[in-house]
């Protein structure tokens, strides 16, 4: 069996949750605490993934990052970044895709917050940066953990966007739910099964960690 | 001294509500705002705070100006010494209460200030403790305590002590006007109790849809004839008793329960629940020792 499209979905999933995180907080912060009139509409973008069918959005990506288009003749002439067919198209991709994964659970957190502990640091002189990073985050850990797995394990999982923009590039773009697919069409069932088995293990173990950290049991356990 | 004018649109449950206050205090007082909820009184201590912003306002504290919206002067709560203690204690849950008061302390200031108020108020049993395995009254001892840090000028208590039950109550009394006259602290308290407040402030004000409208010594401002006492406590009516021609009043005095003689005349204006002050002028009263 060839071991390279799990691997290279790990690493999509890994690099994808590390930029999903430095993304998702501060927009979680700004949609948790503002009360700007355009909030409705940023909110709505960043849940469109959820129901938008992934092929949609891949197409659109298509589209967006071909050379043919401005968009993308504009990215390979000024910095030779070609994103169709590639990691890093992929890459943005997941990253569009993933967004309300990541995003949701982060502003539940800090609207789950009282308000009182927040401003409790300002009264003691705190900025809004210390009193993000000092206090508010450290309090979100669940809803931090539960955002990292969820994006995470979403992207394992995503095929209709990866497909689209990503084809089927061994080694580049092809990853495990695209791996069985193929396998799938050239009638080698046992690969398929394969395949389809670790990220079934992988899934339920990482989920079973969640629920396992969040649900305090670990810490029971260890007591 | 510290000169406070304030004037806001609030929006109310029953419509909106024009909140304007005048006040001023001096160095050193312990003062208690007073009123019904929704009074505006919270309004009050968060404009002070730099939390919310009046429509208008001065806020001069000891020669320094805080906010002149006039000049459009108005410092953030960062700007401001204050301490405030929230209605909720508003702990931080990933601290312990030591590092709770460590975080409160300002860059570059010394840290023996936290182990002296772990000390003053008690929390060395505590100190490594999280919030959440803390009662109601430790938690109000480590919020009083966080908001000492930073040695504020002006301290803020938002009812502190609604939430805690009566014997803890006179404990917690006596820390914050331990520490207030330690520090020489000019404190703002929140309180509904009569008792607390004549107690603990040196003056009230009674605030009603926004404005004040009494304020004074809380002694005089509670009982419509002065009484000059030779004791005097405060305390609630729980039981009238007829008994023949006389009546039995039993008045709730912090914890303990006292029985007081009544004629009619003077039941006839007071009922169950009703707040009294019980004085006693023409006999000295008994001491005996106890334990």
């Amino acid at each position: 069996m060839d071991w390279q499209p799990l691997i290279l979905t790990f690493k999509l999933a890994l690099i994808t949750t590390l930029l999903l995180l430095i993304i998702s907080t501060p927009l979680a912060y700004w949609l948790a605490y503002t009360k700007s009139r355009i909030k409705p509409i940023v909110e709505t973008l960043v849940s469109m993934p959820l129901i938008l069918p992934p092929t949609v959005l891949g197409f659109y990506l298509l589209i967006a990052f071909s050379p043919a288009n401005d968009f993308g003749s504009f990215l390979s002439n000024w910095f030779g970044i070609k994103l169709i067919f590639s990691f890093e198209g992929l890459v943005i991709g997941s990253v569009i895709y993933s967004l309300p994964f990541m995003v949701h659970p982060i502003q539940s957190g800090f609207s789950n917050l009282t308000a009182s502990i927040s401003e409790a640091s300002y009264v003691l002189g705190k900025s809004r940066s210390t009193t993000l990073f000092k206090v508010l985050l450290p309090n979100i850990k669940p809803s931090l953990l539960t955002g990292i797995v969820l994006a995470f394990a979403h992207t394992i999982g995503e095929f209709g966007v990866v497909l689209m923009i990503g084809g089927n590039i061994p080694g580049r773009t092809k990853v495990a739910s695209i791996a069985i697919f193929d396998e799938v069409e050239s009638l080698n069932y046992s690969n398929a099964n394969w395949y389809s088995f670790i990220l079934f293990a992988i899934t339920f173990i990482i989920l079973l960690t969640v629920f396992l950290i969040n649900g305090g049991y670990l810490k029971r356990f260890w007591k | 001294m510290i000169q406070i004018a304030l004037d806001k649109k609030l929006k109310a449950a029953n419509g909106e509500m024009r909140l304007h206050i005048d006040i001023e205090i001096g160095q050193g007082e312990l003062i208690t705002l007073y009123g019904n909820s929704g009074a505006g009184k919270t309004s009050i201590l968060r404009m002070i705070a730099g939390l919310m912003q009046p429509d208008k306002g001065l806020i001069i504290v000891n020669q320094q100006t805080w906010l002149n919206s006039q000049k459009g002067i108005c410092f953030k709560p960062q700007q401001r010494k204050i301490g405030f203690v929230f209605q909720d204690y508003a702990l931080f849950q990933n601290m312990t209460v030591k590092e709770n008061l460590v975080f409160a302390l300002e860059k570059g200031q010394n840290k023996r200030i936290v182990n002296e108020l772990i000390s003053i108020i008690e929390l060395e049993d505590l100190q490594d403790r999280k919030p959440e395995n803390l009662s109601g009254g430790q938690k109000q001892r480590v919020a009083l305590a966080r908001a000492l840090v930073r040695k504020p000028e002006i301290l803020m208590l938002d009812e502190p002590l609604s939430a805690i039950d009566v014997k803890m109550r006179n404990t917690l009394q006596d820390y914050i006007l331990k520490v207030h006259k330690e520090f020489n602290l000019t404190t703002i308290l929140i309180s509904h109790e009569i008792g607390e407040v004549i107690k603990m402030s040196d003056k009230i004000f009674i605030i009603e849809d926004g404005k004040i409208i009494k304020q004074g010594k809380p002694i005089e401002v509670f009982s419509n004839k002065q009484v000059s006492g030779k004791f005097q406590f405060s305390g609630e009516i729980i039981k009238i008793d007829k008994e023949d021609v006389i009546y039995i009043v039993t008045i709730l005095i912090g914890v303990n329960i006292v029985k007081v003689v009544a004629v009619e005349s003077e039941i006839q204006t007071i009922s169950v629940g009703d707040k009294v002050i019980v004085a006693s002028k023409a006999f000295n009263p008994l001491l005996q020792k106890i334990s």
